[in-house]
């Protein structure tokens, strides 16, 4: 319906293939840390994300977000201008507090900082301090604070560290034992996922604290009024109380593969036993969750875990001939990235470009020992990448397929391969916030959408038309 | 139902036209800190306005998040190269933080602009950068020199001022290429179009209308622009500005200058582009026959257009909508249109309105019709909820919000993809709101009692 004149032949998509630099990023395959701090405080029960820094970042954040998650996303922010860039922050970030107390009533306050309050060197607890002081009596939600500079790590480390710092200021220590309760750190996963996780751990009878659960706060119904905070997400009660749970299940190969965590500072805090897994995509990894949620609670696994993986089985079986031997490019962020290659290496796919623009460090190492030799001969890992760079090795290797979020859109177009749609973000496709990608159940619409999507290219370049696939 | 409290420094910049009280509203201020604005940062300004010249490279100097949250988000369309629709950035890391970020800007810029020939280059400085003390324009300076093209610095430090101060920021860059092009063989009716961006190929058909009147279009400002039109924007003998703030700036650089006189104009309904397009022709009365033309035009199109909306709009009469876009200038169209097709304006507002554009505001509007300036989540679902809107008109960061609340909802910014411009835009438009009012799924979300 666009009127003319149409884009000129030599100028369509396809003829702009981006070509890779040394000192500019194109394309980013990442986001600030800050975005990642937000999602935390999003799923919290009454949380509220507050940026510390200019109105921009909070305003692109949410619009980003929303992108995706299709759900209201109030984020506040202290609102520098041109003085408080010079004089610093404390007044604003006090106002800012002020505020977000009075209009939200919020049973948690996430402050993150951006680039610009970290640069000009703002003493965020020293606030947060005055802030209370200056208000003795008057009953006041926790304020978390995490420092999420964007020159330092993109939005995975400001999640983790936002996940690390929440349970920092509230699980204090170890007040008795609560031998069902388990502490879930689920990383960045799709409120769908985190439902089926609940769901997990519920079968086994165990009380699951997971951070952050974002699964009704950005994936809820609809409204009769207007929601200050929306409903869901985990109460901070039950944070506070982390310390006293039988174990800390933390996802995520690099993360696992990384010193310090938030698994092992509440261990080493509290005792609680730090259990560090891969994300459980695909059979193994999910069945290494399922046993340690066995061994925590004493229970077996429930037969209706069993009946799901029969049907996984069931369906790697019918269909393995469609995807063993193909040849897949992966990217997103470092965990998603590791678990999707250890899965397709479960079922015969070779993840031939494997990239990430996070910069953990941990990702070659982890995806060697995930990846059989005889499938990541060749295999081109990619960390600290942007889409020009992935690009480059995407031509190169010719892959069948690629899986990854809608960034990979215009260089999947480019390339004429199929783009399985993953992860985070989702913009150009409905339900993102509902992709699955853990559990049996997530691994058999997984197996099924990347299946299709090679049988679709099939069927579509056969002259034939084959109405039996 | 349960009101929500309003910031209390807040009351000034909400004006309910039922309730007593003089109208004066707060607006050329910050966003207060703490509260979640929809108001977005100088360097936004600056994005939006230089964002469609497509020839450029556009270059976004900091951390990655600036140039990351604003990779292909809009919906300006370019005939030819698509340069504009790629994310540049210097990625600042910690060393460059402590260090500076000179060294890295040069290379970068040498390296981008060796790849993809540019015919000029947009540098925009973000936050950190202004804090970090980078000599941005020494740079600058020193690649166009080694380079060969135009490479300018945009002061588009997000924390140093509002939007508004970005559109002058992307003006003055405009401004310094302005001059520097042959205008030989530029005709005597002729304009440039300013502050229209080309989303979903307006400016395409706004330039077609021109040319039906036998008016040149020396430059579109900036939609499908391309950097050699800038540098001979000079040659034309008038200026039209379309919407309030985002391009006045460099109209009246222009107009000091090189004596280019300007008038504003809006494309969005028929009624506003008609007037458009006579007050041009009528800046050219020596010009026999373009009246005539201009009104054959007018006539056309709106026959072309006007079954189809008297028939959407025997579905909308007296539906409801809330009104709430960046633009006063925007705003004041939307009321017209909505009315064309049979609608209320309950609630009126803007990111970025003066206190002339809220006092034009309440006399287009209704009497009980609530204007707001610089709302947030909270004010606009009471104000929507109490006025029992069917409709909510705004941009991407509101949509959830009507959706939670069960109402319709049209876009009207930067993001969309439909062009809304013009006689066969307002079409566009009338059917998309039809799209969403007439919906059978508000019907399911109706509560039983
Ligand atoms: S860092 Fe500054 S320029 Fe960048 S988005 Fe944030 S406010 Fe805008
Ligand atoms: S300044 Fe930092 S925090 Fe703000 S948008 Fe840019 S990268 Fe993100």
């Amino acid at each position: 319906m666009n009127p003319t004149p149409p884009i000129e032949e030599a100028y369509t998509l396809a003829a702009l293939a981006p070509v890779p630099s040394a000192s500019a990023t194109q394309n980013a395959c990442k986001l600030c840390a800050p975005l990642g701090a937000s999602l935390v405080f999003k799923g919290i029960a009454g949380g509220v994300p507050l940026l510390h820094g200019s109105q921009g970042c909070s305003t692109y954040i949410r619009r980003y977000l929303i992108s995706h998650f299709k759900e209201p996303m109030d984020i506040a922010c202290s609102n520098f201008a041109e003085q408080t860039a010079v004089f610093g922050g404390g007044a604003n970030l006090q106002l800012a507090l002020e505020n977000v107390c009075r209009q939200y009533d919020p049973a948690l306050i996430g402050v993150a900082t951006t680039c610009l309050s970290e640069t000009i060197g703002d003493d965020v607890p020293m606030f947060i301090k005055t802030f209370l002081a200056a208000t003795p009596g008057e009953p006041h939600p926790p304020i978390v604070h995490v420092s999420t500079p964007s020159y330092q790590g993109s939005h995975m480390e400001g999640f983790h560290r936002a996940v690390r710092a929440t349970l920092g200021a509230l699980a204090k220590g170890r007040a008795g034992a609560a031998p069902e309760q388990v502490n879930l750190l689920p990383g960045l996963l799709s409120p769908a996922d985190l439902r089926h996780l609940k769901e997990m751990a519920a079968a086994f009878g165990l009380q699951a604290m997971v951070l952050p659960d974002y699964s009704d706060t950005l994936d809820g119904g609809q409204w009769e009024s207007y929601q200050r905070i929306p409903a869901g997400g985990t109460p901070v009660a039950a944070i506070a109380a982390a310390g006293n749970a039988a174990a800390t299940i933390e996802l995520g190969h690099t993360l696992a593969a990384a010193g310090d965590t938030a698994a092992t500072d509440l261990h080493t805090r509290c005792g609680v036993p730090a259990l560090r897994l891969g994300l459980p995509v695909g059979i193994r990894h999910t069945d290494v969750l399922l046993q340690a949620l066995a061994d925590i609670s004493g229970r077996p696994v429930p037969a209706a875990f069993q009946a799901q993986r029969g049907r996984l089985l069931d369906t790697l079986v019918d269909g393995h001939k469609h995807v063993n031997t193909v040849r897949a490019a992966v990217f997103g962020e470092e965990d998603l990235v590791a678990g999707l290659a250890a899965f397709m290496a479960e079922i015969g796919i070779h993840p031939v470009v494997c990239a990430s623009g996070g910069a953990s460090r941990h990702l070659a190492q982890v995806l060697h020992q995930l990846v059989p030799a005889r499938q990541h001969a060749g295999m081109k890992i990619l960390e600290g990448a942007d889409f020009a760079t992935i690009e480059e090795a995407v031509a190169a290797a010719q892959p069948d397929l690629i899986v990854g979020h809608s960034k990979g859109y215009a260089m999947a177009r480019r390339l004429g391969i199929p783009l399985v749609r993953v992860g985070f973000p989702i913009h150009d496709r409905m339900g993102g916030p509902r992709l699955r990608h853990i559990g049996y159940e997530g691994a058999t619409i997984l197996f099924d959408r990347m299946a299709n999507a090679l049988i679709e290219t099939r069927q579509a370049a056969s002259p034939v038309g084959y109405t039996y696939m | 139902m349960r009101t929500i409290p309003l910031l209390r420094e807040r009351e000034k910049q909400i004006f309910d036209k039922a309730g007593n009280g003089t109208f004066e509203m707060a607006c050329d201020r910050h966003s207060l800190a703490g509260s979640v604005s929809q108001r977005a940062c100088v360097f936004c300004g600056s994005r939006v306005v230089l964002y469609p010249i497509a020839d450029a490279l556009h270059l976004v100097h900091g951390p990655i998040g600036c140039a990351a949250y604003t990779w292909d988000i809009r919906g300006a369309l370019s005939s030819g190269p698509q340069l504009h629709r790629m994310s540049f950035s210097t990625d600042l890391g910690e060393r460059e933080v402590i260090f500076g970020g000179e060294p890295r800007l040069y290379k970068a810029l040498c390296e981008l602009i060796a790849t993809y020939r540019p015919k000029a280059a947009f540098v925009y400085s973000t936050c950190i950068v202004g804090i970090i003390g980078d000599d941005v324009a020494a740079v600058c300076r020193r690649v166009a020199r080694e380079q060969g093209i135009p490479v300018l610095p945009v002061h588009s430090e997000g924390f140093k001022g509002t939007k508004k101060d970005g559109y002058k920021a992307a003006c003055d860059a405009l401004f310094s290429l302005v001059g520097t092009g042959d205008i030989t063989d530029i005709a005597a009716v002729s304009i440039n179009i300013l502050g229209e961006f080309n989303i979903g190929g307006e400016a395409w058909m706004i330039r077609q209308y021109y040319e039906r009147m036998g008016v040149q279009v020396v430059s579109v400002l900036t939609g499908d622009g391309r950097v050699d039109d800038v540098r001979r924007a000079h040659g034309a003998t008038l200026n039209v500005v379309q919407c309030s703030g985002a391009m006045t700036f460099l109209a009246e650089q222009m107009k000091e200058r090189y004596g280019i006189p300007y008038i504003r104009a809006s494309y969005f309904g028929i009624e506003d582009t008609a007037q458009a397009l006579y007050d041009v022709a009528a800046h050219f009365p020596d010009d026999p026959g373009i009246r005539e033309r201009t009104e054959t035009l007018v006539r056309d199109e709106v026959a072309a257009v006007m079954p189809e909306l008297r028939h959407i709009r025997g579905d909308l009469e007296g539906k409801r909508a809330a009104v709430y876009v960046g633009g006063a200038f925007k705003v004041f169209s939307l009321i017209k249109a909505l009315r064309l097709i049979g609608m209320r304006v309950v609630l009126a507002g803007s990111q970025t309105g003066n206190a002339d554009d809220y006092a034009h505001m309440r006399a287009l509007c209704d009497p009980d019709t609530v204007i707001l300036d610089d709302a947030n989540p909270l004010e606009l679902s009471r104000f929507v909820i109490e006025k029992q809107a069917d409709l909510f008109i705004g941009g991407v960061k509101e949509r959830p919000i009507a959706y939670k609340l069960g109402l319709g909802f049209c876009d009207h910014n930067h993001e969309r993809k439909t062009p809304l411009a013009g006689f066969e835009g307002m079409l566009h438009f009338a059917k998309e709101v039809h799209l969403t009012v007439t919906s059978p799924v508000w019907a399911l979300l109706r509560r039983t009692p």
